[in-house]
């Protein structure tokens, strides 16, 4: 336990060191950003744009404004957007926040236990009709744009059925159920494609041959035994998936007009406004660190030859 | 011919009847034809070794006992009782409770045979548990009791490795505890031996006669390695080309063995080399795609005969115990003087069978 303890807070020190970095270049690669926050800059005057740097603190030299933000930062104040009438970003982004990573986790979630299943199955029943299908299946879903999955699914189940909401964020699971399903087909074709090749390899393995000498079912071996070990190589996909899924998909949010992160993102850096593409910033590699610390712990849960601790 | 089937009745010491046993594997080069007619007995406590070179069908002789050939294997011909009971007619359910349970085996490579990602104690409880109704308490002290059978000290703490924390040997240990588990009738044995060191060797084969003395099971030990035979088999199957050559007590193939391939086999081995050169058989074995008419090791075989390219040899009876399946064994056939070594052993044994 005590080389847990120790291998944690390891790992925190160096996230912390890493989203440092980050903080700092992407502080320094963002002044050299061609254009102003200011809409409209060519009509405004001189005295116009040295009173409104003054009020942002734009005025300043980099390496000041580069201190106080750190300092701001630190105390949890994450500064004022300048294009969305000086609304504090914390409050900005807190309402946009829950959607995106509702949805992403969902959908990871979902798409993951579905294909996982889809692919052990395949395995079982390799170079069958089963097996087949599975395959088309996972070809398809990789190489379809989520948004053509969320239109026919909008078509089939908001028009034509009208089983479920086509959009907006007002009925609560109701309303994620669509774009849920629609940001789960590709982690779901990943996941299937991913674990039927492993699994293939491992129920080919010795192991799992003295699992069958022991007299267990194939289903209850590939369970067990397998998919522990096919697993592996899935969580490594699963972590960038994850984020990438979490901090919202653009045009999926658009679709079904969802107030996700993913939208605000390319607003912001449309319109040089700072603030929030520092906030986004660090959002989008506070949970890239943790979902890749997650990642590493859950190696060492699954596969026990990479355990920190050399004995119980 | 007849002496084909001497051993053909039931015998009620018998525990495993091999019958004529013929397994093939289509494959793209054509129908393999692995396993050519094998008959065997295997008695109550005794253990047998079969022996011959890589792709003679010993193994694939054990895994049809078990019933875990790859999915292009065909079971042609031939029965398997255990006990009376047909296991080549058993549905898959049945079988599954025959495995582990009747018959368990043991494999080859100790470092790929555990998964890798189970405990070692939870590996041993879910053998146990498979075929027996027992709760988690009473399959972990039967794991117990089974990791100290085999030899693993401090079982307790052991209990809770992974097999990455155990050497090639504690690893064969183990998988042998986990065919253990649930009191097999029949152990099959294939090739445990041989992914492993020398003195590792040793120290399993010692575990093997331990084992056969406490346990009573029945084993069927699979090897190459006629050394490692002499230690530990009562008798002696040795095949060649997917049919057994010739079979006997220990004694009568180290002894008196009638086949020109145990001749060869035995001047092969390293203790028995003349003149600091190691003899070997030469050439290779026959395609069993297309398996020759007559004597299967007659292009490599320096007594062979006229006939041996038109008829396969039946087994010749030499005692009630002892077959061999060579024409040099019919009353036409001219003597012949084995090889040196060979000659030698014989000698020695006819004094010995005098003295007693």
């Amino acid at each position: 336990m005590k080389r847990w303890a120790l291998y944690i807070s390891r790992r925190l020190l160096y996230m912390a060191v890493t989203l440092w970095l980050i903080i700092t270049a992407t502080f320094l690669l963002m002044s050299l950003l061609p254009g102003s926050p200011y809409n409209y800059r060519d009509q405004l005057s001189q005295a116009q744009i040295d009173i409104l740097d003054q009020k942002y603190g734009l005025n300043q030299p980099l390496a000041v404004r580069y201190v106080t933000y750190l300092r701001n930062i630190l105390h949890g104040d994450f500064g004022i957007s300048l294009q969305f009438s000086d609304q504090p970003i914390t409050k900005l982004l807190a309402n946009r926040v829950g959607p995106s990573m509702r949805l992403g986790l969902q959908a990871v979630a979902f798409g993951t236990v579905v294909g996982t299943i889809l692919g052990v199955i395949a395995a079982m029943r390799q170079n069958t009709w089963i097996d087949t299908f599975s395959s088309l299946f996972a070809i398809i879903g990789r190489s379809t744009p989520n948004f053509v999955v969320a239109v026919i699914l909008q078509f089939t189940f908001a028009v034509s059925l009208k089983l479920l909401p086509i959009g907006l964020w007002k009925d609560g699971f109701r309303s994620t159920i669509l774009p849920t399903l629609a940001l789960s087909i590709s982690p779901m074709a990943d996941a299937a494609r991913f674990i039927r090749t492993e699994m293939v390899e491992v129920l080919g393995s010795d192991y799992i041959e003295l699992a069958r000498a022991k007299g267990m079912s194939e289903t209850r071996l590939a369970f067990t035994h397998g998919l522990r070990n096919a697993l592996i190589p899935l969580v490594t996909i699963i972590g960038p998936m994850t984020v990438s899924l979490m901090t919202g998909s653009l045009v999926v949010e658009n679709i079904f007009a969802i107030p996700g992160i993913g939208e605000q993102f390319t607003k912001s850096i449309l319109s040089n406004d700072y603030y929030t593409i520092m906030a986004v910033t660090i959002l989008y590699s506070s949970l890239l660190l943790a979902v890749i610390f997650v990642m590493d712990v859950l190696y060492q849960v699954i596969d026990p030859r990479v355990r920190v601790e050399a004995d119980a | 011919m007849s002496d084909r089937h001497a051993a053909g009745n039931r015998n009620s010491s018998n525990r495993l009847e091999v019958r004529e046993l013929s397994v093939s594997f289509s494959t793209y080069l054509g129908v393999v034809r692995a396993v050519r007619g094998v008959s065997f007995d295997l008695r109550q406590g005794e253990t047998m070794a079969l022996v011959g070179e890589s792709g003679s069908g010993k193994t694939v002789t054990c895994r049809a006992v078990m019933r875990l050939l790859a999915k292009n294997a065909s079971l042609d011909s031939g029965s398997i009782s255990l006990d009376g009971t047909d296991l080549l007619k058993l549905n898959r359910r049945e079988m599954r409770d025959v495995r582990g349970n009747d018959v368990a085996m043991i494999f080859q490579d100790p470092m790929t045979s555990l998964n890798p990602t189970m405990k070692i104690g939870r590996q041993i409880g879910e053998a146990v548990r498979l075929h027996n109704n027992v709760s988690r308490a009473k399959a972990k002290s039967r794991a117990l009791e089974l990791l100290d059978l085999v030899g693993i000290e401090d079982p307790a703490r052991r209990y809770h490795q992974y097999p990455h924390q155990f050497s090639g040997g504690q690893r064969q240990r183990v998988v042998i505890a986990i065919a253990l588990a649930c009191d097999p009738k029949v152990l099959i044995a294939d090739e445990p031996t041989t992914a492993l060191d020398v003195t590792m060797q040793a120290q399993i084969l010692d575990l093997f006669k331990e084992l056969k003395r406490r346990t009573g099971a029945s084993i069927l030990f699979v090897t190459h390695d006629l050394g490692v035979v002499a230690n530990v088999a009562d008798r002696v199957a040795v095949m060649y080309a997917g049919r057994i050559v010739e079979i006997g007590t220990s004694d009568e193939i180290f002894y008196d063995p009638r086949h020109p391939y145990t001749w060869g086999l035995l001047s092969s081995l390293p203790a028995l080399a003349q003149d600091g050169r190691l003899y070997a058989i030469p050439g290779a074995p026959p395609d069993l795609i297309y398996p020759p008419t007559g004597d299967a090791f007659a292009p490599r075989n320096e007594y062979a005969l006229a006939i041996d390219d038109l008829a396969e040899p039946p087994l010749i009876r030499v005692t009630p115990t002892h077959y061999a399946a060579t024409w040099l064994l019919d009353p036409r056939a001219p003597a012949v003087e084995p090889p040196p070594e060979v000659a030698r052993r014989q000698r020695l044994y006819a004094d010995r069978q005098v003295n007693i």
